[in-house]
């Protein structure tokens, strides 16, 4: 993952946050991503999202796989650790960090290559588990970094640069995870940020696995008429279907809602997340009706954006292991070695 | 015939699934409790019921626990293999078999003493319901041939009454068919056989247990928290073993919450990501599998070797190349695992020999991933990892701590100037660690694409090749830290043998049987990788070498001639890989008739 160090220029005029911190503080390497690439405005939610959570950003890790949107955690959060792995793979790697430390947060950020094709089996599973993690998917529907090739969530009938016609069905993430039992599952547009930072927010407190899908366009290899993943298209056919405001624990809730138009979801530490429902009759704590809902804007060729569905009772890997809450890999080693004497003992199992 | 007293073999021939574990168990502890020593295989099929298994049994009063190919006595309990079993027996031995139905004629031999015993009928007059019959039929086998060999019957009721304490129903129903098999054979034929057992006083310090097992326990007293698996044959009662202790051990007094997480993965490529991850992150991990798991964990293994991530692999191989015979033993990894991933990579390897080096090796092994903060392989067998082994007592001193390695606390990190990950500080190549999570001066970027000493990405070539050589020394430094060869040394000896892992049984007895034959042989067993400097030197010192292992192609004789820079002329090769475990005559025979060649 090639990247420029980026000068830290404090600005006197930026706000810091409620642990004295700015934006700058959250940010990593100069990107070196193509100029316009939908990655990089999700960086900038992502830094925005950190910033707006107060959160120290060494307590938080951020893991991916291989392609361009796993280069990205290079590009944010320079004081947190950071581990790019091996194509596909990063669930498996966050899934044994989780189990270590339990305190660390963790994001995820993959691509569409690297999660519906290669590290689908991974991407599944990790849902399955409830591996406590923000996993983003950063949606362009192409290989880029070896120029051009259809990935796994290319629309059947869009068509490459060069003009080749996709034939295969997608695989859609979104309904993937609905399918897969996720307990966090949303999906957004790299050109929206102010729909994209309050789901962020609410994916990183969110107590398992968060799953977001954003559209993310790749200016260089699929940006034109015919693709479904394009800037224009995606601008023309989203349709938010529920807007989500993320609200943490022992804030004042200032934004003011019209009776009868929010419903209030508690997450696991007394955070709410207040949906502002643009459809009607739409639940985000409803399983079927959302697969319901997305598969029928699908059908009409449009994309249903939003925090799609949450389930706040939400029990993620670590408790359903019911391991202890001191991280395990801090756990002093006296309470983890039997000792000589136990060992007398057990063996007289063994005459 | 004159007698022979703790120092014969027999098999058990029965179908799989029909609950002969139990009773073959019974006997092996039961001979065991007498002090004689006492080692038994099992040799499966891979099948869940029906197929045909056996059972071998030594006693060897002198303590050689290898396994013999010599049956003087044969238990044919299952009619489908009559015809193998019959020719199994040497020649003056004896057969066992059910004489509810009468033996094919053809399959009398002349040589052989024939003992009939109505195990079916006896069963079916005693016990109600088809299972019950099945299974008690192997428990009255126990007692035909305990009245047969001299197996004393206080000792077997009160195996039977500690096991079965909080079933009394079973417990009546084992006592009463070992004393339908035992009364039978006592009213019927002279009892015991010339070969038979007398009470020995060898087996005090010992105890009994398979390698996986011991190595489980060797995770939990080296402070694992995490493991990560895909059940693969022979490696899954490892698991299931730490899942045992830690239910015991590890459960907090107050809460009952568990200080351990077993993470059953997908496949064995998602269970190293999590042992790679949660080593990353600063816990001690470990995964057990075996070979079609190495295969498939060969890409992440490279990771941990060039990003430098502590990983603890349990390899307990069995046959290969592909599924090969999974309930065969084999040594066939030794290559796969010293150079796992593609690239330029070597990894250090542990070779224990029988489940106490099991147990020692797996707490060798995390403090050694630690202190060079790469992968660690330690290689058993399905024959180490799955029969019962008489072993000394395993011991645990006290006062070990764990070896964490250069890994920079909070305050190691606030104190320090700068931190740079992949810096050679003070020459032994290894670098200092940060753990995420801790301090804000720690972050660096774990990354598996070229990157120099600061942790930064480059495709400079100095600075890629700076850190790939600083990983080569350091590595190599592991030599002197993997634990040294085992070596023997006999008067005069101008030959050696060399062997690996679980070898070493045969390999002890065929020295001592040359020895005794006038022929001194030294020995030396490698127990780690990169190896130490005697071990060149052993090879070195001797006109000739053999090389005794359990595969085809010679795989640690390759090994020994690309890592010591020996001469080829003095590395002869002895292998084995029927997917039985050797035995010291094979060796004796190919030690002999190569030099007979030679000379």
């Amino acid at each position: 993952m090639s990247y420029i160090a980026k000068p830290k220029v404090h600005h006197p005029s930026l706000k810091p946050n409620a642990i004295g911190l700015t934006r700058r503080d959250y940010e990593g390497a100069l990107t070196t991503l193509c100029a316009g690439c939908g990655h990089d405005s999700i960086t900038a939610a992502i830094i925005q999202a950190f910033w707006e959570l107060d959160v120290e950003p060494h307590k938080v890790a951020k893991l991916s796989g291989i392609g361009c949107s796993s280069k990205t955690p290079a590009y944010f959060l320079r004081e947190a650790h950071g581990f790019n792995s091996v194509h596909g793979r990063m669930p498996s790697i966050a899934t044994g960090a989780g189990a270590a430390n339990g305190d660390l947060m963790m994001i995820g950020v993959s691509g569409d290559g690297d999660s519906l094709s290669i590290g689908f089996g991974q991407l599944c599973h990790a849902m399955r588990r409830n591996v406590n993690l923000l996993y983003v998917l950063e949606n362009n529907g192409v290989y880029g970094l070896t120029k051009g090739q259809f990935s796994a969530s290319a629309d059947s009938g869009s068509t490459s640069k060069k003009g080749e016609v996709n034939t295969m069905e997608a695989i859609d993430g979104v309904l993937l995870a609905l399918t897969l039992g996720a307990t966090f599952v949303a999906r957004s547009f790299s050109g929206d940020k102010e729909q994209l930072v309050p789901i962020l927010k609410a994916g990183l407190m969110h107590k398992g696995f968060a799953f977001i899908d954003v559209i993310s366009p790749c200016v260089t290899f699929n940006d034109h008429e015919g693709s479904t993943k394009a800037y224009a298209y995606t601008r023309g056919h989203q349709i938010e279907v529920v807007q989500a405001d993320f609200v943490p624990l022992r804030s004042e809730i200032t934004t003011e809602y019209e009776a009868g138009s929010v419903q209030k979801v508690t997450m696991h530490d007394g955070s709410v997340v207040n949906f502002r429902k643009v459809a009607e009759d739409y639940d985000p704590t409803d399983r079927d009706r959302a697969y319901a809902h997305i598969r029928q804007h699908q059908e009409a060729g449009e994309v249903a954006t939003g925090l799609l569905y949450i389930d706040p009772s939400s029990v993620d890997m670590m408790e359903q292991n019911d391991v202890v809450p001191t991280p395990l890999y801090n756990q002093p080693f006296e309470t983890l070695c039997p000792g000589s004497a136990a060992l007398d003992k057990l063996q007289l199992r063994y005459r | 015939m004159s007698s022979r007293v703790n120092d014969f073999a027999f098999k058990i021939a029965t179908a799989n699934g029909t609950g002969s574990g139990s009773a073959n168990g019974l006997i092996m502890q039961s001979i065991f409790r007498m002090g004689i020593p006492v080692t038994g295989k099992n040799l499966f099929p891979s099948n869940i019921q029906g197929l045909p298994t056996w059972y071998e049994i030594r006693v060897n009063k002198n303590g050689y626990t290898a396994r013999t190919p010599v049956f003087d006595l044969v238990l044919a309990l299952n009619a489908a293999t009559y015809a193998k079993d019959v020719a199994e027996v040497r020649s003056g031995g004896w057969l066992l078999y059910d004489s509810t139905w009468p033996l094919d004629p053809k399959l009398i031999r002349p040589d052989v003493t024939y003992i009939g015993v109505p195990l079916a009928d006896l069963c079916n007059s005693a016990f109600k319901g088809i299972r019950e019959r099945i299974l008690m039929k192997n428990i009255a086998y126990s007692g035909a041939l305990a009245a047969l060999i001299g197996i004393d019957p206080d000792i077997i009721r009160a195996l039977t009454t500690e096991k079965y304490a909080k079933k009394p129903a079973l417990l009546d129903s084992n006592d009463k068919a070992v004393a339908l098999g035992y009364d039978y054979v006592k009213a019927n034929y002279d009892c015991p056989l010339p070969i038979h057992l007398e009470p020995m006083d060898a087996t005090k310090d010992s105890i009994l247990i398979d390698g996986n097992t011991a190595a489980s326990l060797g995770c939990v007293y080296a402070g694992a928290t995490v493991g990560a698996w895909y059940p693969i044959t022979p490696s899954t009662s490892m698991m299931e073993g730490f899942k045992g202790f830690c239910t015991r051990y590890r459960k907090d007094p107050v809460t009952g919450k568990n200080r351990y997480a077993i993470l059953q993965a997908e496949d064995e490529l998602s269970a190293i990501g999590m042992v790679i991850g949660a080593s990353w992150a600063g816990a001690r991990a470990f995964t057990p599998t075996s070979g079609p798991g190495i295969s498939l964990m060969n890409e992440f293994l490279g990771l941990a070797y060039y990003a430098e991530v502590p990983t603890v692999v349990f390899d307990v191989q069995r046959t290969g190349p592909s599924t090969g015979m999974p309930t065969r033993t084999q040594q066939g990894d030794i290559m796969l695992c010293a150079y796992a991933s593609h690239g330029d990579t070597k990894h250090i390897c542990l070779y224990p020999s029988d489940p106490r080096e099991a147990f020692e090796f797996a707490v060798a092994a995390f403090d050694l991933a630690e202190r060079y903060q790469t992968p660690v392989f330690v290689l058993t067998d399905l024959d180490i990892g799955m029969n019962d082994w008489m072993i000394p007592k395993l011991t645990w001193d006290d006062s070990y701590t764990p070896d964490r390695g250069k890994v920079l606390s909070a305050e190691d990190l606030e104190q320090a100037k700068s931190f740079y990950r992949y810096m050679d500080i003070d020459g032994d190549g290894i670098p200092q660690r940060s753990l995420p999570g801790v301090h804000p001066k720690g972050a660096y970027f774990t990354r598996g694409s070229g990157h120099n000493k600061f942790g930064g990405y480059t495709e400079d070539s100095d600075e890629y090749q700076e850190v790939l050589d600083r990983i080569a020394r350091k590595v190599q430094g592991a030599s002197s830290s993997v634990p040294a060869p085992f070596i023997l040394e006999k008067t005069g000896a101008k030959v050696g043998i060399i062997t690996v892992g679980g070898c070493h049984a045969a390999c002890m007895e065929a020295v001592e049987l040359l020895d005794n034959d006038r022929m001194p042989v030294d020995y030396l067993r490698v127990r780690g990788f990169p190896f130490a400097a005697e071990v060149r030197q052993f090879i070195d010192s001797h006109d000739i070498n053999f090389v005794v292992e359990q595969n085809r192609d010679g795989q640690m004789r390759n090994l020994l001639l690309l890592e010591t820079g020996a001469s080829p002329t003095k590395l002869d090769s002895i292998r084995y890989y029927s997917g039985f475990p050797i035995c010291a005559q094979y060796i004796i025979d190919g030690l002999k008739s190569s030099l007979l060649v030679t000379a």
